[in-house]
């Protein structure tokens, strides 16, 4: 089974961000200089998926897919020493990315994803930054595939695939679906694994394709300015030091929670 | 997403360009968010001197009585959209239904509650109108700036920034989805004495061939042996933890406060507590007297589990973490100094 992943590279969580102030995306998207990139999480855990898939059937290709300017190439070849086994780079500017919507990202990927016409197509079910969770789906109707969002595990059957898809609450089920297909995969279904320092060296010899974007049609949505929300809560900050806070804390759970 | 200026849509070209709210139900139950976006969907149109219509899928005699439900409130009509491949969902049977409704409903804005389902399908329903969803919305302006037409609000990097979006296209209606909290069911306007909604059966095309995945009965995974609702103190911890060997840390604190100890979901997907101590929108929803928050950011998948507590304190490293907009009480700093230390004065206390 040839499988696809798309990866994106996002800030890494702990970032502190600032809202770029220069250049053409001025007060529309954040400064992207000294930030640190990782992988989106849900990538991650299909990424996970896709190889534990391969693992188990014993045969098959795990290719990974980003489009992003040159720095995504880290997480590509991060991706590449966990296992992956070939990359596709899809090369485009982070402000010409950042000035396409969700139908120009994935129209960029599915131009990348029809060369290679793979069994199946894992995506994370959304990403860090734009938190749009939908990239995966309209890619899936891009291609004209069936999709299944927020899953969990995927199981070769004889026809096709079952999938233990989340449900809100704590619920689940199953959903049988024929190939190809895409799955939007969320987080926790496996456990992740690092990279070796033998894949790390097997990486390097493994191809990472470069491919240039189509330039960008005219969007259906703008995004017109980013900004800091606005506080609402009045929320009592406590400060001096550890014990200061502590001793501030019992006070008010002792007379105003009521809880000791 | 570039600005356009020759698409943009000027105010007074929206007017008489109608609403439609998608309410999901599932199994003759509807999904409590759907009265959120129907109360987004009433006050766009008001805003907008615009009529406000819903729309329900399904079939046969709960479909009815849903749509019978729906037409007490204040609302232009109410599709009913009938057939008996809608049950159960499929996102394949939802986008076709929804496709011909729209064509002949010809909405100009089309609201959803940001659902899993809805999630499922309306990507592809806008991709299929050759339009974009602004997903996850926590607020609509109008008439904000010269002439424009409705802004949307959407958080970036999970809540700590704000956007505001604004529809460019002139080839279809808008989507937008609404996020979980943002509007209140409540707020939902019944329709006024001596009117009556329109109920109008609609029947699309389908076929079982154009549904190309086959989906389960729903199930629970396990027993739940903690039932974290009925607690009235909570303790729960956050990635802020770092790693597993810390865990103890805020066992300790919640043993001192005679709490149940919670956890949001990366703790549980990393396997530290078990998965059903995860309070969210896929764990379990919480009320307690005290919710006290160690080292969790708020997403909104965790907050709309414990938004309900009677008070929030939070600790966490980063003054602008989302956590503190739903806090009574606030800490900024480290959570390995502070909570050892509150460990201690809460035994103190105690004795
Ligand atoms: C469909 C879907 C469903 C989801 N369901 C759920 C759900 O049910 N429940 C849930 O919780 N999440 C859920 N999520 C995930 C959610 O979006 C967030 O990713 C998650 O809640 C983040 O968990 P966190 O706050 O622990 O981690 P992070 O977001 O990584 O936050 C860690 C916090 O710890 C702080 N911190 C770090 N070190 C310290 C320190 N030393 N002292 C003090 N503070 C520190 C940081 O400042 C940061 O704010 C869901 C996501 C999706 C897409
Ligand atoms: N630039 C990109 N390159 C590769 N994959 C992407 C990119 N943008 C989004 N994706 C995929 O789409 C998923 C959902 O992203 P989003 O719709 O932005 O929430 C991500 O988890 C990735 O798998």
């Amino acid at each position: 089974m040839k499988i696809l992943v798309a990866i994106k590279q996002v800030p890494e969580r702990d970032a502190q961000i600032h809202i770029a102030s220069t250049g053409r995306l001025a007060g529309r998207w954040i400064d992207e200089d000294d930030l640190a990139y990782s992988i989106n999480e849900p990538d991650a855990y299909a990424l996970e998926e896709a190889l534990q898939l391969k693992e188990r059937l014993q045969q098959g290709e795990v290719i990974v897919l980003c489009a992003g300017p040159e720095r995504v190439l880290s997480t590509l070849r991060e991706a590449l020493a966990k296992g992956a086994d070939r990359a596709i780079h899809v090369a485009v500017e982070a402000d010409d990315l950042a000035a396409r919507d969700t139908l120009g990202v994935a129209t960029l990927l599915a131009d990348a994803i029809r060369a290679e016409s793979p069994d199946l197509i894992l995506t994370g079910l959304q990403s860090e930054d734009l938190g749009l969770g939908q990239t995966g789906v309209v890619l899936a109707e891009l291609l004209s595939i069936p999709h299944v969002t927020i899953i969990l595990q995927v199981e070769k059957t004889g026809t096709g695939l079952r999938v233990k898809r989340e449900l809100e609450d704590g619920w689940f089920q199953h959903v049988d679906l024929p190939l190809p297909a895409l799955l939007t995969i969320q987080s926790g279904g496996n456990k992740l694994r690092y990279a070796t320092l033998m894949g790390i060296k097997k990486a390097k010899t493994k191809e990472t394709k470069t491919v240039s974007a189509a330039p960008a049609a005219a969007p259906s949505i703008a995004l017109d300015r980013v900004y800091l929300p606005e506080k609402q809560k009045k929320t009592q900050m406590l400060t001096g030091t550890s014990a200061e806070v502590a001793a501030q804390l019992v006070e008010k759970l002792k007379f105003e929670v009521r809880v000791i | 997403m570039t600005t356009v200026p020759s698409q943009e849509k000027s105010y007074g070209d929206l007017q008489g360009e109608t609403v439609l709210v998608f309410l999901e139900q599932r199994a003759g139950s509807w999904n409590r968010m759907s009265f959120e976006a129907l109360a987004a969907g009433q006050q766009l149109a008001a805003t907008l001197g615009t009529t406000c219509s819903a729309a329900v899928l399904g079939t046969g005699p709960s479909l009815s009585t849903l749509a019978v439900e729906l037409a007490a409130k204040q609302l232009e009509r109410v599709y009913a959209v009938d057939h008996a491949l809608l049950e159960p969902y499929t996102a394949d049977g939802y986008v076709h239904a929804l496709q011909q409704l729209i064509e002949h409903a010809a909405p100009a804005f089309v609201l959803l509650p940001h659902t899993y389902q809805v999630r499922d399908f309306a990507p592809a329903l806008a991709t299929r109108l050759r339009q974009v969803l602004i997903s996850d919305v926590i607020a609509i302006h109008v008439g904000v700036g010269e002439g424009s037409g409705p802004v949307f609000v959407r958080q970036l990097l999970q809540g700590k920034l704000n956007a505001d979006y604004r529809p460019t296209s002139d080839s279809g209606p808008a989507f937008i989805s609404i996020q979980a909290g943002s509007y209140r069911a409540d707020a939902v306007l019944s329709g006024a004495a001596g009117t009556t909604t329109i109920i109008e059966p609609f029947s699309p095309q389908l076929t079982p061939s154009q549904l190309r995945s086959q989906p389960g009965e729903p199930f629970r995974q396990s027993a739940q042996t903690v039932d974290l609702s009925a607690a009235p103190v909570i303790v729960s911890v956050g990635r802020g933890i770092g790693e597993q060997e810390n865990i103890p840390l805020v066992e300790e604190l919640a043993k001192a406060l005679g709490a149940e100890l919670a956890a949001s979901r990366p703790i549980c997907d990393n396997g530290w507590l078990p998965m059903e101590r995860q309070v969210g929108s896929s764990g379990q929803t919480v009320s307690p007297k005290l919710y006290l928050a160690v080292g969790i950011s708020g997403a909104i998948q965790h907050l709309v589990g414990m938004k309900g507590s009677k008070s929030v304190i939070a600790i966490n490293k980063d003054e602008n973490a989302p956590i503190f907009e739903v806090a009574d009480y606030g800490v900024v700093g480290d959570m390995f100094e502070i909570v050892p230390e509150l460990t201690k004065a809460i035994l103190a206390a105690k004795s």
